[in-house]
């Protein structure tokens, strides 16, 4: 799933300054999960915007409408009455909602709510960890099923580098080291071997930017 | 002339190199001052590159003085800073001017230094770095291509005798020696009871595997503790940090230079490895102080 999390209000403010009527699109997919721009945090958001703005003397009017999914534009376009009452649309989607809402509606200022942080998974109760780079060329074959370009700092291929720390990260000892995680893994598994291979330099042009994929259904 | 750093490994004797941090910015002054104090006393002198992912004067501009100036220099090359294109440009141009040792590192990251918001290389790891050396000394560029003059080099490693957990550290250091290192210079060691079960390992991999230890000089017993706690794969046994703490203010480094000069005995008169990589981080006015503490 696409982790993301909420932008300072502050900074939102700033974004929004000078618009009357807004509206504030939710997503009901990644981000609904990781409580970043479902349902519920776009009432959080609106709340906070108005009492801000009414502290300020301002008034502000909102309207609120949340899809299942900003990435796709069959769904975005159903927001057309709503996006046609307002002046400006503040997305709480990941940055691949965004992009969708201010194409479709390419006279209306689109706005993020969110940062998108990365492709992840839950950890526990409100964490969430960052597994995937979307790198374009699966690695985790070799590795025991842990990535090493995203969950190793430096996305070493061949081993830890000098800064495992008791089998945490030197640049973070909350963070499990990579190559620690995989030597376990790949020891338990009796597959070292996967480990004394020398892999050569990545090709980093696996997905050429901006990534594009044609396919057909099975 | 300094003796090529490659004859001085197979000569058989014991091997001291040191280390160079460059300055921060363009006064040179200092940076020459200590060249010009070390270069005849060492086999070798290491220039730090970014060290700590701090900006610096560069190492390859640093090994060019050492060379100018009649010493023996090794280029220290980290993958933090530079992609494969740029790392193989510098290391094109360091052959040219008779640079001929490089140490292939991964590089400390960028969050630890002064730029922290800069973008973060690692196109490399250092075992491809040291593959890549390989690769230009055979007349080859990494994209395959034909070089109009190749380079040669004598290409090392770096290694963590005390990483915990030491198994990955130990695999990683085994595709390096597959890889052709010629030298390692290790981190700092103090335990010397550890360092003796690493070299069993190691002269059971391959009796002819160079290993320098890395001694780095003890400021204070402090900095003891803080190694301790915050460098990964450093342990000073408590010993030596009490013996630290016995020493008088203003003579810490004294007591640093007694530690080490002993390390350095001992490592030399039991053949443990096969020579000593020195750092007094910051304190290269010293340097000649440890090796005649350590009777060298």
């Amino acid at each position: 799933m696409i982790v993301a999390e909420r932008k300072p209000l502050e900074d939102i403010r700033e974004m929004i300054a000078g618009y009357k009527k807004i509206l504030i699109v939710g997503c009901g997919t990644c981000v609904t999960i990781c409580w970043a721009g479902g349902e519920k945090e776009v009432a959080v958001l609106s709340s906070q915007l108005r009492l801000a703005s009414k502290k300020d003397g301002n008034e502000l009017e909102i309207l609120e409408a949340t899809i299942e999914r900003q990435c796709e534009k069959e769904l975005v376009e159903a927001l057309k009455d709503k996006v046609q009452q307002v002046e400006a649309v503040l997305s709480m989607g990941c940055g691949a909602g965004v992009q969708p809402i201010a194409e479709i509606f390419p006279d209306m200022p689109v706005y993020p709510a969110l940062n998108t942080t990365f492709v992840g998974m839950p950890e526990g109760e409100g964490v969430w960890v960052e597994t995937c780079r979307a790198c374009g060329d699966c690695f985790l074959d070799k590795t025991g099923g842990i990535c090493p370009i995203v969950r190793c700092a430096k996305g070493l291929l061949n081993g830890p580098c000098g800064g495992t720390n008791n089998g945490k990260c030197e640049i973070d000892s909350e963070k499990d080291c990579a190559w620690t995680l995989i030597y376990r893994r790949l020891e338990q598994q009796g597959r070292l071997d996967a480990m004394r291979k020398y892999y050569p330099p990545r090709n980093f042009q696996a997905v050429i930017r901006p990534g594009k994929v044609e396919t057909l259904p099975a | 002339m300094a003796k090529a750093f490659k004859e001085t490994l197979n000569s058989g004797k014991f091997v001291v190199t040191s280390e160079i941090g460059p300055p921060k910015g363009t006064n040179l002054e200092k940076l020459i001052h200590h060249i010009d104090l070390l270069k005849d006393k060492v086999d070798a002198l290491n220039v730090t590159d970014n060290q700590s992912s701090v900006m610096r004067f560069p190492s390859l501009g640093t090994c060019l003085l050492i060379k100018e100036r009649g010493g023996e220099p090794i280029l220290q090359m980290t993958c933090r800073d530079r992609n494969r294109m740029a790392l193989e440009a510098d290391l094109l141009f360091a052959y040219t001017r008779g640079i001929k040792n490089v140490l292939c590192l991964t590089g400390d990251f960028i969050t630890i230094g002064d730029h922290k918001e800069a973008r973060a290389v690692f196109d490399l790891d250092s075992l491809q770095l040291l593959h890549m050396v390989r690769i230009l000394q055979s007349g080859k560029d990494l994209g395959g291509n034909e070089l109009d003059g190749a380079v040669e080099f004598c290409a090392g490693a770096t290694v963590t005798p005390e990483a915990n957990p030491i198994e990955p550290q130990l695999i990683k250091f085994e595709k390096k020696v597959q890889a052709g290192a010629e030298f390692f210079q290790t981190q700092a060691i103090y335990d010397l009871d550890n360092f003796k079960k690493f070299m069993k390992y190691v002269r059971g991999l391959d009796k002819n595997i160079k290993i320098l230890a890395g001694i780095v000089l003890l400021a204070s017993a402090g900095m003891a503790k803080y190694m301790n706690e915050n460098t990964p794969g450093v342990f000073v046994p408590q010993v030596l940090i009490d013996e630290m703490a016995t020493a008088e203010k203003g003579k810490r480094v004294q007591k640093g230079i007694e530690i080490a000069g002993r390390l350095i005995r001992q490592i030399k008169e039991e053949a443990i490895c096969d020579g000593v990589h020195i750092m007094a981080i910051g304190r290269e006015e010293v340097v000649p102080d440890i090796l005649a503490a350590g009777g060298l």
